[in-house]
């Protein structure tokens, strides 16, 4: 399993392996909405953590169907299946892989694009724990939609569709955190349902993930 | 180490193969022919454990196959040491230096695979089979892609894997020169499906 976790890792840090593509597309969504809004700082600040939470998540999005797609394309899923790992493991990994390649340097990169956004100062710990805690759900879940449509030739959009809604109460919960968090306001209650959120997935679509993976490689 | 007992196998929910029945033991090598779309694959792959049979029952000891279909897993972008050393890791095994000098791939091992010819890829591919330690090997077309002197080291390697008490089971239509081997016509075993005679016409 530590095994398939670096090749994993090995394979994103490589030429072509994408692993710049999710945090250049973060970097471009937070660099020109302060362009595209205007020279207002005080609405600046009050989108900031939307911005940033809703370009975290599309940068996730944009990386997902690499994450079966390449190994079944070339065969080594097949293989996987009839190693001695099973596929519960298997989704697991790839599913840390890509938080590991994809959502920690979105969530190392957020505080410094949050100087873009002019972002309250007291603002960056709690846009970076919101993050810290809603990624790994977003690449889990994400990793159950790449299994779903991992057979499909061009199922991106597929992928997109069914993934989405999937991410919206990660999407509100995080950003929720986030702005009590500004406002000075308490974030149990939201740090709790987003914690739990990503709990929940972690816990469960490794399961359903295997199962629609063996469906899948019927 | 392998029974297949009249087994029913079935691709895109079509049967194609019924009361197929044999036995594989240790040192054996039984290789399978039958006309393109005959139901090889799929019979290799239910046998894999990548699809349940529709009937029947498959035995073997636990932990003791290994498949490689037509393609070879391999990624382009890790050179051919790191390629066969993570599947020797996932497999629970460390040495790859023999699996490399069988498949004269020693002087190769630190070249990107993606850098391979068709055919380093394909003896690639099959040197996974050695580093798994698995014995009893189930392979579709080990043979495409590779050169005559490439089959000749596929044979020799073959025989001292059965030599070793593994076993084989194999698609191919090529003369391996594997005499000892046992071979399985599927063509008899061929469903009658009624209704459809071209069953390819259900994939398209």
């Amino acid at each position: 399993m530590i095994a398939l976790l670096m090749r994993d890792i090995r394979l994103a840090t490589r030429a072509g392996g994408g692993f710049g593509l999710g945090l250049a597309f973060f970097l471009i969504v937070v660099v020109l909405v302060p362009f595209g809004v205007g020279p207002q700082t005080d609405l600046l600040a009050r989108i900031a953590v939307g911005i940033l939470w809703i370009g975290a998540l599309l940068a996730c999005l944009l990386s997902l169907d690499r994450i079966f797609a390449l190994d079944f394309e070339d065969g080594s899923l097949d293989l996987l299946a009839t190693a001695p790992v099973p596929m519960e493991a298997v989704a697991v990994i790839k599913a840390l892989a890509h938080w590991l390649t994809t959502g920690l340097p979105l969530v190392l990169a957020a505080p410094l694009l949050g100087v873009l956004l002019s972002l309250p100062a007291d603002g960056y710990l709690p846009v970076v724990i919101s993050l810290l805690l809603g990624t790994p759900a977003l690449s889990m879940i994400g990793a159950f939609g790449a299994a779903l449509t991992v057979g499909l030739r061009r199922g991106g959009l597929l992928l997109s569709l069914l993934v989405l809604p999937l991410y919206v109460p990660t999407l509100i919960f995080g950003a929720e955190m986030a702005r009590r968090g500004i406002d000075g306001l308490d974030t149990t209650t939201p740090m709790l349902m987003l914690a739990g959120i990503t709990c929940g997935t972690i816990a469960l679509l490794p399961f359903a993930a295997a199962a629609v993976l063996r469906v899948n490689l019927r | 180490m392998l029974r297949a007992d009249d087994l029913s196998v079935a691709r895109g929910g079509l049967r194609v193969l019924d009361g197929v029945s044999f036995t594989l033991t240790s040192g054996e090598a039984l290789i399978l022919r039958g006309p393109n779309g005959a139901g090889k694959t799929t019979l290799l792959r239910t046998l894999a454990g990548l699809q349940p049979p529709l009937a029947g029952r498959i035995e073997s000891e636990p932990d003791a196959l290994v498949y490689a279909g037509h393609a070879d897993g391999i990624k382009s972008m890790l050179t051919v040491r790191e390629n066969l050393s993570f599947w020797a890791q996932v497999f629970g095994t460390s040495d790859i230096s023999a699996a490399l000098d069988a498949y004269e791939l020693t002087a190769l091992a630190d070249r990107p695979a993606g850098m391979l010819s068709a055919g380093q890829k394909r003896r690639l591919g099959l040197s996974r089979l050695l580093v798994t330690g698995r014995p009893v090997w189930i392979l579709d077309e080990p043979t495409v892609s590779l050169d005559t002197h490439a089959v000749s080291m596929f044979a020799r390697v073959v025989r001292d894997h059965l030599a070793e008490g593994g076993a084989a089971l194999m698609a191919t239509h090529i003369d391996l020169g594997l005499n000892e081997a046992r071979v399985l016509d599927v063509a008899p075993f061929r469903a009658k499906t009624p209704g459809i005679d071209e069953f390819d016409e259900a994939f398209l």
